[in-house]
């Protein structure tokens, strides 16, 4: 047995897109054991509901992560409505799913290019980015900002997309299908890069089970759990079932990402072709007074929105449960025994968002 | 083939046009939708200060008596909310972006 050391890992590091500090307890080059400590970009968001009207805290959520960010949204949005028994319009719901399938492609394109970069892959790492860029651009279109979309509201959307923008956006993500496959099956077939990934931290389907692993990483353990499949939004109407690996390594995490690109690009195909017209908001009024429990699925895993009204404007709680934080028990457990260099490559495969886990 | 993948691009590349722009010496274009910052029409403002009131960032000033109308670049979050209540429709969503700045950017209109 060699002599032990400790190696801090972060908060800045050229991997690391967001900092988290992990100290690393090695035996030669093998990491023993992994010791997290976060709290660097803490930001005191649920607090802030204290001092925003809960119709104003729509804007404060979707802060929350600068690249799910309609989805944080939508998950308030979803709470709140539920509380207050309001009936969101079905072209609202079509045009919330829209958005959020457009948000999974940027979201898992941006994974796949600080992927590549993170082991030394530069021009695959260029391109993917260069592809997402096109993405933004249709949020742009679609409502007027890039990162932050500010569409989303209590009782709907607060943007249209006619039929000739969505006949517009569908032409490009035509386009845009053929040159992501020839990228993505880069990812899939190339030596050099599965050469760092296959059979590369290995989460077993029971650790996946018993750390409470979320999203594209519990999928990759071959875990069957999806929570579009609860239906929220507009996934009741359209058809698709999770995207499942069986291997539990980080190539198996890619696989999941790359394939669930492919299903977003199909399910605005299928959401744009169902889309009824009619309204897209409810007006609202009155204040929540109950509780909720929102479920959605973000690009990074399961989101949970608590919220808790109490009948006056300001709300007593919003707790916001976040994939990454729910996925850190089950990095954790991939770091012990892996290589040292293999350790950047390992904290990304979880697709770490620290804004989110801290607000 | 993924060697021949990347060396096909690497190869289109050289010939094709750079994928970023050269800025800013080569300005972006704006999408009509674009929210940029927030435009006022200061003659057909009457000062009614719903904006200020809907204004979930607290951005936008309004004097009434003296007839100005004041808003905070850095506070805003182009929502647009203000420019949806506007009863007389004299906001509007510019859609270029504000120059960046280090302090505090305060643009006051007087009528």
């Amino acid at each position: 047995m060699g002599k032990r050391q400790i190696i801090p890992f972060g908060p800045q590091h050229p991997v690391l897109p967001e900092p988290i500090h992990l100290d690393l307890v090695l035996e030669d080059e093998k990491v023993v054991e992994a010791i997290p400590s976060i709290g660097f970009i803490h930001r005191g968001l649920e607090k802030l509901v204290e001092k925003k009207e809960f119709t104003e805290y729509v804007y404060v959520a979707e802060r929350i992560c600068g690249i799910c960010s309609f989805m944080h949204g939508l998950g308030y949005c979803q709470a709140i409505e539920s509380i207050m028994e309001i009936q969101v319009p079905a072209r609202a719901k079509f045009l919330r799913t829209i958005w959020a399938e457009l948000s999974r492609i940027h979201s898992h394109l941006l994974w796949l290019g600080l992927t590549a970069d993170a082991f030394g892959f530069e021009s695959l790492f260029m391109h993917t980015w260069r592809l997402r860029e096109k993405i933004l651009d249709i949020f742009e279109a679609t409502t007027g900002g890039r990162v932050i979309f500010s569409v989303c509201k209590i009782g709907g959307v607060r943007k249209d997309i006619d039929d000739a923008a969505m006949m517009n956006i569908i032409g490009t993500l035509a386009g845009m299908q053929d040159e992501i496959s020839r990228f993505c099956d880069v990812f899939v077939e190339d030596s050099s890069v599965k050469h760092r990934l296959v059979k590369v931290g290995i989460l077993t389907e029971a650790d996946a089970r018993e750390l409470g692993a979320v999203g594209p990483m519990m999928r990759a353990s071959g875990i069957s759990q999806d929570m579009r499949q609860l239906g929220y939004a507009a996934y009741r109407e359209l058809n698709f079932a999770p995207i499942v690996e069986k291997d539990g390594d980080s190539y198996a995490r890619t696989l999941v990402r790359i394939r669930e690109i492919r299903q977003s690009f199909d399910l605005i195909e299928q959401a744009a072709a169902k889309m009824p017209a009619g309204a897209i908001e409810e007006k609202m009024k009155g204040a929540p007074n109950g509780e909720y429990f929102a479920r959605l699925e973000q690009p990074r895993g399961e989101v949970i929105y608590y919220v808790r009204g109490n009948g006056s404007k300001f709300l007593d709680r919003v707790r916001v449960r976040t994939p990454t934080f729910a996925n850190v028990p089950s990095l954790l457990k991939i770091l012990q025994g892996c290589d040292l260099a293999d350790v950047p490559i390992l904290i990304l495969t979880i697709d770490p968002c620290i804004s989110c886990t801290e607000r | 083939m993924a060697l021949f993948t990347i060396a096909g691009e690497v190869m289109k590349s050289l010939f094709r046009k750079p994928a970023t722009l050269m800025y800013p010496t080569v300005p972006r274009k704006w999408q009509a939708a674009t929210r940029g910052h927030i435009g006022i029409d200061i003659n057909a403002c009457i000062f009614c200060g719903v904006c200020s009131k809907k204004c979930h960032t607290h951005a936008i000033v309004v004097d009434r008596p003296g007839k100005n109308w004041q808003i905070e670049r850095l506070q805003c979050i182009q929502c647009s909310c203000c420019v949806e209540v506007c009863p007389k429709k004299c906001l509007t969503m510019e859609q270029a972006y504000t120059a960046p700045s280090t302090g505090s950017v305060k643009d006051s209109f007087h009528a």
